[in-house]
């Protein structure tokens, strides 16, 4: 019993110790004098991983998730005789909800898991560790890119998710189902606000991206360096950042549209 | 400052040392001198903490106790910029070499001088070239690490690891898992270097009969201090029962063939008593 309460402990001091580590690494990396002659090459490196290898991946679920979209909603819009709001239907449902979320939850299996799996191998190849006694900061040269690389391509990817989902339901609705073109798009246009829902969009997506891609690096820099430990982190990366989305998603659609 | 103690480049009193991690004590009371423009060797047991010892002088951990000076600075109480300059005299081997998988080998030399100096392209190459040529691998700048073999990518972090002309070289473990002859190449090329660039080596090994081949002066490690150092021949000649097991690779010894363990006996007949007997 009592062996079970000093677990409890061990596991709510761990968990405590775990964040305080995250917090410092994301201080130390991102804190210092910019050297952008240094920084620029290895950002736009770590852009195209992170972001533009992941464009495949995000332009056909956005094309699926547009198109049930499309379907789902005329079937249920049909039976009221309101299949004119297919348009803004689709384009809040993705705007709001599914391009900021289903693109966090896709950025984190692909691009997290990547970033985590990364890390953790080159601090246990010792990389982490030469860089270091080549008194070159890993954290600025490493961790750093790797970390506005994924701030700055997630809402892009999300933006270019709901894009192209807005553009599969209007092929299921109009090209498919026989809505009509105009109504379809002047609905959604007299419908959609910048700032309620484009610009609220946004800004879940860049709260998403912090959390995604701060966990991924936490988890590969402070993972235990052998290949379990290593696979364990990137489980881990994909799982806790999960959970991170949809619980974050709920406390923002709380506060933006509550 | 005496003379003796300036002809040691790093200078080691009173070390104390566990990992955060666990309770297990790696280091009590340690004192450890590195004479300068010499090839010293480390040696001991596997698992006794030398590879810990060369990150305590790297400044990658931090004792709980004790000094580390390294040319008259004391690197655990040093700024973490202050740090960083002492570490550009400094530079170390890895067992694995280390190498950045994404770049080839000519990158990974250039690196540090692209890190750490304005120089021009042109001097690079001509840098990253005499360097290759030094460890033999001139022709193979253009392979990338994972095209190498284990003996050649030590051979490229070697390269790299004297890219900035280093005065303190530390090599962890650098003839492990080696064949023979590239563990003579590396052999000969730890002398070399020492004695054409004017370095100190600190080389980390359980490799004997290779390291007392070069080394100037040989410290042994068991028992969480330094148990005895000299020269090469000293050590030979020594009547220590563990010196002379460590040398000549016993079994059993003062270094005991058995993780402490209550006796097999008492194990396997289930005597309670067992653990006051452990060690």
């Amino acid at each position: 019993m009592l062996d079970r309460i000093a677990g409890l402990g061990k596991a709510v001091l761990d968990s405590i110790a775990g964040a305080g580590q995250a917090m410092v690494m994301l201080l130390r990396a991102l804190i210092g004098k910019p050297q952008l002659r240094k920084s620029w090459p290895l950002l736009m490196q770590q852009m195209y991983s992170v972001g533009v290898l992941s464009l495949i991946i995000i332009v056909v679920s956005g094309l699926f998730i547009g198109m049930v979209l499309g379907l789902q909603g005329y079937t249920i819009l049909v039976d009221f005789g309101a299949e004119q709001s297919l348009g803004p239907m689709v384009a809040l449902s993705l705007l709001r909800e599914l391009g900021p979320v289903v693109t966090a939850l896709l950025f984190a299996g692909r691009a997290g898991s990547a970033l985590t799996a990364e890390i953790g191998l080159m601090k246990a190849t010792e990389q982490l560790s030469s860089l270091e006694m080549m008194a070159v900061d890993p954290l600025r040269r490493v961790i750093s890119p790797r970390f506005w690389a994924g701030f700055y391509s997630m809402p892009l990817l999300a933006l270019i998710f709901s894009a192209v989902g807005i553009y599969g339901g209007y092929l299921v609705g109009v090209r498919w189902l026989g809505v009509d073109d105009g109504a379809f798009w002047s609905v959604m246009q007299a419908n959609v606000e910048w700032g309620q829902d484009i610009l609220n969009g946004i800004i879940k997506s860049l709260v998403f991206a912090f959390v995604v891609t701060w966990i991924a690096l936490h988890k590969g820099y402070h993972c235990v360096p052998t290949s379990v430990g290593i696979s364990r982190a990137t489980t881990s990366t994909v799982v806790t950042a999960s959970l991170a989305v949809l619980g974050l998603d709920f406390v923002l659609t709380a506060l933006m549209f509550g | 400052m005496t003379s003796a103690q300036m002809d040691d480049l790093i200078v080691i009193e009173n070390l104390d040392f566990a990992h955060s991690y666990g309770a297990h004590q790696v280091y009590k009371g340690l004192s450890l001198r590195i004479p300068r423009g010499k090839i010293t060797a480390i040696m001991g047991p596997s698992g006794i903490g030398k590879t810990t010892l060369l990150r305590l002088m790297g400044g990658q951990l931090k004792p709980q106790r004790g000094t580390i000076e390294f040319a008259g600075h004391n690197i655990p109480e040093l700024s973490r910029s202050h740090l960083y300059e002492q570490r550009k005299r400094m530079s170390m081997l890895f067992q694995s070499g280390a190498l950045f998988t994404d770049m080839s080998v000519y990158d990974n030399i250039a690196f540090p001088l692209r890190e750490h100096s304005k120089l021009s392209e042109e001097i690079i190459e001509t840098i990253v070239l005499m360097k290759l040529e030094a460890v033999g691998l001139r022709g193979a700048r253009h392979l990338m690490p994972a095209e190498l073999s284990g003996g050649m990518a030590r051979r490229a972090a070697l390269a790299r690891a004297i890219a900035l002309d280093p005065e303190l070289i530390m090599y962890d473990e650098p003839f492990a898992g080696q064949d023979p002859i590239s563990m003579g190449v590396i052999v000969k090329l730890i002398k070399s270097l020492n004695n054409s660039l004017g370095l100190t080596s600190v080389v980390v090994t359980h490799d004997v009969a290779e390291v007392l081949t070069i080394a100037d002066k040989v410290v042994i490690i068991a028992d969480k201090k330094v148990v005895a150092e000299g020269s090469p021949e000293e050590l030979k000649n020594s009547d220590d029962p563990l010196i002379h097991q460590f040398l000549s690779g016993e079994a059993d010894g003062p270094v005991p063939f058995h993780y402490r363990a209550p006796s097999l006996a008492e194990e396997i007949l289930g005597a309670q008593q067992g653990e006051s007997h452990a060690g």
